[in-house]
């Protein structure tokens, strides 16, 4: 019950910010019910409920490993929106703020779906709840951007249907009664029809893929990363694509219990080194610094693609990461969203010298490009670690090198824009428009927190995650 | 038996004019027919179900018919339409990839469909229905009318003809799942094509034009 | 047997310029206006029965003849063409090739014969004619095909007698595209119009007059005939109904068949020309889709229940491997 009130809280609050008639005012909601619904995960984390194995839906230990990294980001990205929106005062943030919280309800019924078509339905109806999302700047661009998510995204989800829908025929065709939950499709196991469970697997991979943004499916997302606000970005980057890793991670075990851990194996290690050398190579040719975040992004969807090709240790590692990326991230996207507001372009071109206008937010971005670039003490150094640790265990050397490459290529690319955008004297234009932008605390409060706990999980990381994650592992890769 | 033999003849007979009308919506050069083939289309596929359920029809089954046919059939293509005139846009499609080119890649992918759906296992009860080849061949096209085309319209349209290949796959499953996940594509085409539908209006005031080959100023 | 030959060329001599009128009759009514009499073409023939042949300076004998041996072609075609209750007139196993081939000869024959005046004009037209023929002929073939893995024969008399629903509708399709190309209707060539730029079959016959011109004009009206009569034998069970039943569908058929040129000319605008091949070749493609569905039905049909044992070799011959097993055989049976 307390697993469907993850859900249901967020929706009511989005129901109830899309009547709320003040526009001054509406923007609480989201830190309000991100607290609540960040309080009620830790709760259910710290005491994990049972979960009957027959549950459409239910907080088992792999939403458990995940969703609560996601509630957190939420709840911080809250407390950034009120001044965000209170200082964008022209636009109206009725459907804005609705959709964000429609958007944590659903990704919290995505973690959480244990059926194939709860699964399903949760994500696309995500894919749809962002769409407003992407154009709240309402500029020619923000369309643009929009449409490519709506078209790509709309493509991808379809995809995964079939794929839903060809995993369920072989489950009809191995003898069973149409029951789509995980559970039973794994205790179907070697009876799934393995033409079917092939086919099933390349069809849900490109779909959960695209939503993950993995190479050559990521196409939308520099666009929409590019386009919308910094906090949109955060929680696209660190909650959207953690719901469809669940999927392919729950999906994963199916075929494993199905006998072809093998092959998915091998897919998932090669379209998680192509996502991460696709990412470093544009990474080191982009001259936008939220583009670029967008290209890190998709390198860091790659590590997690990586990780969890490289069995339960993998696993472990990329769950870890998943917490790692989505703080860190978060962190990026915020500070990156001041300095856009305070320089009023996104491109190097005419961006330079920012730690002279906005020193602090300026701080937190090189200190974020330190923690996305695998620098000690940051959680994600941790985290990569371990994958490597994992990779070197299970004898993928020649994958080792290549993840190791293709992290430092991207050290080059990232650290090459941000200070860039850091250094210098500022362009004259962006003074002007520096002095409408203050740093003031509610701006620079959140990223500073995230990044305090993306440290925090790098040196002190606390035992119930650790149970949490090896839970999890323990619930995809049983016996 | 008779009877049962007699209504797969009929299904696969509309499963081939499915296929058909993928071919036709590959070589439409208009707008207006080009919406008008995927209505056709949609309408086709929403007679279906009621067929392949005539011995034991009920209300959730028909229900499914009727949405089909009036979502895929009229309200979507209704739509289309009203954002069409309201652009005020030329009825030409424009292709990236030609009509020709288009029709004869849409040809082979239906081969590569029938060859394809050769290697997947079906149960008895499905062995002599075309859905799978039919399913794959529409998914193909789509596909093509979604990359080869350069108006929003038409690739709204490629994406609905890839919607209604996926629809027809889902048909195999119509007995054995519950109608959630039919219910579930049902709501989400609709809200999918509304979102689409205001996106349209949006672009157009944005670029008073509905071709996406003007969408290029984000780019490496 | 002489005399149901007889009956049978009479048959189709006397009823084919009906065909036209009809259209013609449709096509006036669509437009509201009152239109020739349904027998106008008879009164023309009659007509030119009774005009002296103008001859060009450089034209050789053939100018003559070969819309004779055209003629002649056209007839022998239909005569290989089943009739619903009344068999073919001649059937042998792969008399479909004959006939398509007869139709070729006699395309060839009028293209010849509009080339013999040494005139543009009349050379524009038969390019334009042969070159659409190049396509219609490969959706011709596809739909033969088709039925051919249908039915598992190569004689024109099995193939269009039992037909399954399976891919008809495509098959019925294309057909009738293939009769609009074949025969210069809308939306190939408008048949009304004679401007050099737009016509295909009637810039060929330009220079022609008086007898020659009545032979060519009677066998343009009888291959619409047999285009009409193949299209409904193809699409409906003959061998379902009685006697009278069937003469009554191949009639209405006909009819039907005759009524919806008339309609598709009312409605439909001629397409540009660089656009008619991409009409011809979904022609093809949609023979091409019923005979795929043809033979994934034949083979999961036969696959599955109901195939007596003594034809296990049928079985065989229609698995999915082996597209064109019964024909491949019987191709093999002539050789020998």
């Amino acid at each position: 019950m307390t697993a469907l009130l993850l859900i249901i809280i967020p929706l009511a609050g989005a129901f109830l910010a899309a009547l709320w008639p003040d526009n001054k005012s509406r923007p609480w909601f989201l830190p309000a019910v991100g607290s609540l619904h960040a309080a009620l995960c830790f709760r259910l984390l710290l005491a994990p409920p049972r979960v009957s194995p027959e549950a459409w839906v239910g907080f088992d230990p792999l939403a458990a490993a995940v969703l609560p990294a996601v509630s957190l980001l939420f709840a911080v990205c809250g407390f950034y929106a009120v001044p965000y929106l209170q200082m964008r005062e022209e636009r109206p943030n009725r459907v804005f703020v609705g959709s964000l919280l429609a958007v944590l309800g659903l990704l919290s019924a995505g973690h959480q779906a244990r059926h194939l078509g709860i699964l399903w339905i949760a994500t696309e109806a995500v894919t749809l709840a962002a769409v407003p999302l992407l154009h709240f700047n309402n500029t020619p661009r923000a369309f643009e951007a929009t449409w490519k998510y709506l078209l790509v995204g709309g493509t991808g989800i379809a995809l995964s249907l079939l794929g839903s829908f060809c995993l369920g025929y072989s489950s009809l065709h191995g003898g069973g009664e149409g029951d789509l939950t995980f559970v039973s499709l794994m205790a179907q196991g070697a009876g799934l029809s393995r033409p079917w469970v092939l086919a099933s697997w390349v069809l849900l991979l490109v779909g959960y893929g695209t939503k993950m943004g993995l190479s050559p499916m990521h196409t939308w997302k520099p666009d929409a990363y590019g386009e919308a606000s910094g906090i949109v970005g955060a929680i696209l980057a660190g909650g959207v694509t953690s719901v469809a890793f669940t999927a392919i991670l729950r999906i994963r075990s199916v075929i494993n219990a199905a006998g072809e851990s093998h092959m998915a194996d091998r897919t998932l290690l090669a379209i998680g080194l192509f996502s991460m050398v696709v990412a470093a190579l544009f990474l080191l040719g982009t001259r936008d610094y939220k583009r670029m975040l967008a290209y890190s992004s998709i390198e860091h969807m790659g590590i997690l693609s990586l990780g969890a090709a490289l069995g339960p240790l993998g696993t472990w590692a990329a769950l870890f990461h998943v917490w790692s990326n989505s703080l860190t991230k978060g962190a990026i996207f915020l500070s990156a969203g001041n300095i856009r507001r305070a320089s009023g372009s996104p491109s190097l071109d005419d961006v330079r010298g920012m730690s002279h206008v906005v020193p602090r937010s300026s701080a937190i971005f090189v200190a974020g490009l330190f923690a996305t670039t695998t620098c000690p003490p940051f959680a994600p150094f941790f985290s990569e670690l371990k994958i490597l640790g994992a990779a070197l265990q299970t004898e993928h050397g020649a994958a080792a090198a290549g993840f190791l490459a293709c992290l430092l290529f991207a050290f080059f690319g990232l650290s090459r824009v941000v200070f860039a955008v850091v250094d210098g004297r500022p362009h004259p234009r962006a003074k002007s428009a520096g002095h409408a932008f203050r740093e003031s605390f509610g701006f620079i409060a959140p990223p500073l927190l995230l990044l305090a706990i993306s440290l925090w999980l790098g040196l002190f990381p606390p035992k119930i995650l650790h149970s949490t994650w090896s839970a999890a592992v323990a619930q995809l890769f049983p016996g | 038996m008779e009877g049962r033999r007699g209504v797969i003849a009929m299904l696969n007979l509309l499963v081939g004019v499915a296929m058909g009308l993928n071919l036709l919506a590959l070589g439409c050069s208009r707008l207006p027919s080009l919406i008008r083939t995927v209505a056709t289309q949609g309408m086709v596929l929403g007679l279906m179900p009621l067929l392949l359920e005539i011995h034991r029809l009920d209300w959730r089954i028909t229900l499914v018919a009727v949405a089909t046919v009036a979502g895929k059939g009229l309200v979507i293509p209704g739509l289309l339409r009203r954002a069409m005139r309201a652009a005020n846009i030329e009825r030409e499609v424009q292709p990236f990839i030609g009509l020709m080119p288009s029709v004869l890649l849409g040809a082979g992918g239906t081969i590569l469909a029938v060859a394809l759906a050769g290697a997947l296992p079906l149960l008895p009860e499905h062995a002599e229905l075309l859905l799978v080849p039919g399913a794959l061949a529409s998914v193909l096209t789509g596909f093509i009318l979604l990359i080869g085309r350069s108006k929003a319209i038409s690739q709204v349209c490629g994406y609905l003809v890839l919607e209604n290949g996926i629809y027809l796959f889902g048909l195999l499953l119509i007995k054995a799942t519950p109608l959630l996940v039919e219910a579930g594509v049902l709501l989400d085409l609709t809200v999918g094509i509304f979102v689409l539908g205001i996106i349209i209006d949006r672009i157009q005031r944005a670029f008073d034009s509905l071709d996406t080959r003007k969408l290029t100023s984000l780019h490496e | 047997m002489t005399i149901d030959w007889i009956l049978r060329i009479a048959l189709w001599v006397v009823l084919a310029p009906l065909l036209p009128g009809i259209i013609n009759k449709v096509k006036a009514w669509v437009a509201g206006r009152k239109g020739p009499p349904v027998l106008q073409l008879y009164y023309d023939l009659n007509r030119l029965r009774k005009k002296s042949v103008v001859l060009s300076d450089i034209a050789s004998p053939a100018f003559v003849v070969a819309p004779a041996v055209a003629w002649v072609a056209v007839a022998s075609a239909a005569f290989l063409l089943p009739l619903g209750p009344a068999d073919a007139g001649v059937s042998f196993r792969g008399d479909v090739l004959l006939m398509v081939y007869l139709l070729a000869l006699a395309r060839f024959c009028t293209a010849w014969a509009a080339m013999e005046t040494g005139s543009a004009f009349e050379g524009m037209g038969a390019a334009r004619e042969v070159s659409y023929a190049v396509l219609g002929e490969a959706a011709m073939f596809a739909a033969m095909l088709s039925l051919c893995v249908q039915t598992g024969s190569i004689s024109l008399v099995d193939m269009l007698e039992p037909t399954s629903a399976v891919g008809t509708a495509l098959l019925a399709a294309g057909l009738f595209i293939v009769l609009l190309a074949e025969n210069c209707r809308v939306p190939f060539n408008d048949p009304n119009t004679h401007l050099e730029l737009t016509m295909v079959h009637e810039v060929m016959v330009l220079d022609h007059s008086g007898p020659p011109l009545a032979a060519i004009l009677h066998g343009a009206s009888m291959k619409l005939l047999l285009f009409a009569v193949l299209l409904t034998t193809a699409v409906l069970p003959m061998d379902r109904f009685s006697p009278a039943g069937a003469v009554g569908a191949l009639a209405a058929g006909i009819l039907l068949v005759t009524v919806g040129v008339g309609l598709t000319e009312s409605f439909l605008a001629r397409i540009s020309f660089r656009n008619v091949p991409l009409l011809l070749t979904m022609a093809f493609l949609l023979c091409l889709f019923s005979l795929l569905v043809a033979w994934k039905g034949c083979a999961s049909a036969l696959g599955s229940a109901g195939v007596p044992p003594a034809s296990s070799g049928r079985q065989d011959a229609c698995a999915p491997g082996d597209p064109l097993p019964s024909s491949a055989r019987a191709w093999r049976g002539g050789a020998a």
